[in-house]
């Protein structure tokens, strides 16, 4: 069996930055397994801008974005399978993948970086009552459609979700000719980014319908038109509220699912919360070795924040290799009022720093972050808003580490 | 051409007959009005094998049901399709439901079946751990069995047609008439000749049968809706777990598929429509209520999609199994188990052609296996659906194997590429390609499903 230091899985910008810095780190025997026909991942369909803000201080479209880092890759000459699917990793780290020249491979590997990504949420996980047309499509799925393969999913379309790619492709269709009539979002809040509310819809003309939810579809062959209603404040649809909106196309943006089949598979530790691994700093699984990030790991909403967490998985893989883990996980870091949930689930008492990445479950004016201990609150920061749609984060310094007491704190957000 | 036998209606029951019948020296169609096999009842019901303890006795549906169930296991293995004996329990939840139980016992007996007994709740909770602590008793047969329903269709007519026998696919018919004693059937795609017609119409039998001027019964549609779970579910139960059966049926049961998943449903509801295919609000929660009074811990987060099958029911409730003209056969109101009771109900229905004074002589070139159309070994490794993990070849193969899949969703019954949990979000684009390429189309004409049910609508400006 062949055997390498290091392989990640999926070649997308998590797997990308998470190679790059273990390349950085010292390791050479890695290699990337990505599925689809070129690295990138859900980049190469994401044709807008607004990429790299952070990363590069530039406003980049996702291929722009890919490109950096496939770039790199190349130059840096780390080795990787495209056209090649993982069926499955094993506990001791046995990799099996398939693909049309090789058949089936297997490889046992030292590491492993887990960089799955996510998928969309279907209509079946929504059981919208009606038919079941042609014209319904995750808003992923439309975006491939139209930007990949140049064709039109439809030509008047009501889009349900206002989560990020829901938003970005109300504009897309709108630029490719088509007429969006809707966005329903069935909470009182989007889940998008606000500059995606303004620049995608506000711009267009195109209304955002907030607490509304589509309740029934109709049509037999292709989708000929669905009935949205107000909903109540338990999400309930409200009778005497519907609407009824002609339309051919009905695009679903309603979340986000950290694709995390070979993970369970290996028997790690998953967070109901995030859907995704369990992970320290390090963002190591609970599984020694194998470490996990990117949108595998909880949703991100800027990929910048994707490959900042890949750039700490990448590097705490090659200091596994290595034999310079730190073993030491004392602390376990749960979520607690008002927040939805806390990235990493465990931390190290003895570390330079950590940042706690989370999200609230409400939209919250003057916040405070308060994190506790059994004891005292060790560490605060302040906001002026937050939102669920908006990752946060808080710092712990050196020192506020090493004072924690106990094995256990809490990070809760108070605000109007 | 004059066909011996035009089978209208290309469901479970149709192609079983196909099936049967193309053993013989026949020249035989099927003619079907939508674009694929198995678009009715056929591909939406609970996939059961029944044991055969729930017909009254001297029933059609009793006797086809214990005879069917038998033949199951025999006739999937031929075509090659999933078949698995799990087992049932029908749960009593009070006392009183004890005697329900001990009728449908000594019922099974009367009809045949084998491997019943009536288990206690403690006996109950060590065969299936998540069944509700409520559930006092239960009939457990061990010959309750599952399937794939459209798989089994499919490859019933599969085999059908790799013997010889003709499908016509969307060709609706419109009217029957009888000259010079053969039938002349036309459809939307032309008239079609025929010596003996075998009505298999589903729930449109009684108008095909009114074609001919019998007007004697008629069909209602029971809507039963359903859910589907996760196959992370799979072994949330192993049995398939009904409750004490009322007038409408069997109610809603909890079961695992023989793909992994976890089935949920029927309901049980008379419509007029016999289109509603509709899934509703109240349907849905009909079943969640029903479903978690027999099984603990269902988790309904992890539904991945909801369907609605029209079961044909008629008045009397029995299978209708008629010859209301020479040389015209009706089988007519096959709703539960008539899955089961297909396989049977074919070999009954060729017995009755022969009475009619049909020639059945045994083909020499019979073949008793399908042909796979073979693809590139390669294509195996290319994977297309990550959820199924289904490979292109496995797709290809679809394609160009009896009966052909010309849409999305016939390559998703045959392959469930587009089955699983993304339901098709990854890999329909790809489906669509794959489509285009080898049936020489263009991606615009590429349909989810019959009629004009395009995905795309053009190509970008």
């Amino acid at each position: 069996m062949q055997t390498k230091d290091l392989v990640i899985i999926g070649g997308g910008p998590a797997g990308m930055a998470a190679a790059v810095s273990a390349y950085g780190k010292g390791i050479r025997d890695l290699l990337i397994i990505e599925r689809d026909e070129s690295l990138g991942g859900i980049l190469q369909q994401c044709i807008h801008n607004g990429f790299g803000l952070h990363m590069f201080k530039e406003e980049l479209t996702g291929p722009e974005y890919a490109w950096r880092y496939e770039k790199m890759i190349l130059d840096l000459g780390i080795p990787f399978k495209l056209n090649s699917m993982v069926v499955d990793i094993s506990k001791d780290k046995v990799i099996t993948y398939v693909n049309e020249e090789e058949g089936e491979v297997k490889i046992k590997a030292k590491a492993i970086i887990l960089a799955m990504g996510c998928r969309e949420r279907s209509r079946g996980a929504l059981n919208i009552p009606g038919t079941r047309p042609a014209g319904i499509y995750t808003a992923g799925t439309a975006q491939k459609f139209i930007n990949m393969m140049g064709l039109m999913v439809g030509r008047q379309v009501v889009i349900l979700g206002s989560g990020d790619i829901g938003l970005i492709m109300a504009r897309r269709m709108t630029l490719e000719g088509a007429s969006v009539k809707a966005v329903c979002e069935i909470m009182p809040y989007s889940s998008g980014l606000a500059r995606n509310i303004v620049q995608c819809l506000d711009d267009f003309n195109i209304p955002l319908k907030l607490g509304h939810t589509v309740t029934k579809i109709h049509g037999k062959d292709r989708l000929e038109g669905v009935t949205i209603s107000k909903v109540d404040e338990n999400r309930r649809p409200i009778p005497g509220t519907e609407e009824y909106i002609e339309c051919d196309t009905l695009l679903l943006s309603v979340g986000l699912i950290p694709e995390n089949e070979l993970t369970k598979g290996m028997g790690i530790e998953l967070d109901g919360s995030t859907k995704g691994a369990v992970v320290d700093q390090n963002r190591e699984t609970s599984l020694e070795g194998v470490f996990s990030c990117g949108n595998v790991l909880h949703v991100h909403d800027l990929v910048d924040y994707v490959s900042e967490e890949a750039y700490i998985a990448g590097e705490a893989a090659a200091r596994y290799i290595k034999g310079e883990r730190v073993k030491n996980k004392n602390i376990s870091v749960t979520a607690s009022d008002n927040v939805s949930y806390v990235v990493p689930q465990r931390i190290s008492s003895d570390n330079e720093k950590v940042k706690i990445y989370f999200r609230t479950k409400n939209e919250l004016d003057n916040v405070q972050i308060i994190v506790s201990d059994c004891e005292k609150v060790v560490c605060k920061a302040k906001r002026r808003k937050t939102k669920p749609g908006e990752m946060e984060y808080v710092t712990m310094a050196e020192d506020v580490l090493k004072n924690i007491k106990g094995n256990e704190i809490s990070l809760k957000v108070i605000g109007e | 051409m004059v066909y011996d036998v035009a089978i209208i209606g290309a469901g479970v029951t149709g192609a079983m007959t196909a099936r049967e019948l193309s053993r013989y020296e026949l020249s035989v169609c099927v003619i079907e009005k939508e674009s694929d096999v198995a678009m009715g009842a056929s591909k939406a019901n609970s996939g059961i094998v029944h044991a055969g303890f729930d017909a009254k006795s001297g029933t059609l549906k009793a006797r086809f049901n214990v005879e069917g169930s038998l033949m199951m296991e025999k006739i999937t293995k031929e075509l090659g399709v999933k078949y698995k004996r799990n087992g049932s329990m029908v749960l009593a939840f009070r006392e009183e439901e004890r005697d329900v139980l001990l009728e449908l016992y000594e019922r099974g007996i009367r009809n045949g079946v084998g491997g019943l007994e009536i288990i206690n709740g403690e006996r109950i909770r060590e065969l299936e751990e998540n069944v509700s602590d409520k559930a006092l008793y239960a009939l457990h047969a061990k010959t309750g069995a599952i399937v794939c329903p459209y798989e089994l269709t499919i490859a019933a007519m599969g085999h059908a047609m790799d013997n010889g026998v003709e499908l016509f696919l969307e060709s609706r018919v419109l009217d029957i008439s009888c000259d010079n004693g053969a039938f002349e059937v036309e459809t939307t795609k032309g008239t079609i000749k025929a010596r003996y017609i075998i009505n298999a119409a589903g729930l449109y039998a009684d108008k095909i049968s009114r074609m001919v001027g019998d007007d004697s019964f008629e069909i209602t549609p029971r809507k039963g809706e359903y859910l589907l779970l996760d196959k992370e579910l799979c072994g949330l139960v192993g049995h398939t777990i009904f409750k004490v059966p009322t007038k409408m049926g069997k109610g809603v049961l909890v079961s695992p598929t023989v793909d992994g998943n976890i089935l949920l449903g029927p309901t049980s509801e008379d419509v007029y429509d016999k289109e509603d295919t509709q899934t509703t609000r109240v349907g849905i929660e009909k079943i969640i209520n029903s479903a978690a009074e027999c099984v603990k811990n269902i988790p309904f987060g992890s539904v991945i999609t909801s369907f609605t099958g029209l079961r044909a029911t008629t008045k009397n409730g029995d299978f209708l199994i008629t010859a209301p003209k020479p040389n015209f056969l009706n089988l007519a109101g096959i709703d539960s188990p008539g899955l089961t009771a297909a396989p049977a109900i074919a070999v009954h229905v060729s017995n009755m052609l022969k009475d009619m004074g049909l020639e059945l002589v045994e083909k020499k070139d019979y073949t008793s296996t399908r042909k796979i159309y073979q693809v590139e070994k390669s294509r195996y490794n290319k994977m297309v659906c990550r959820c199924e993990k289904v490979s292109e070849g496995k797709i290809i193969e679809a394609i160009h194997t009896n009966p052909k899949a010309i849409t999305v969703d016939a390559i998703k019954r045959r392959t469930r590429s587009g089955m699983g949990r993304c339901q098709g979000g990854f890999c329909m684009p790809s489906v669509v390609s794959i489509l285009a390429r080898e049936l020489g189309i263009d991606v615009c004409e590429v349909r989810k499903s019959g009629g004009d049910s395009r995905i795309v609508v053009g190509k970008k400006e």
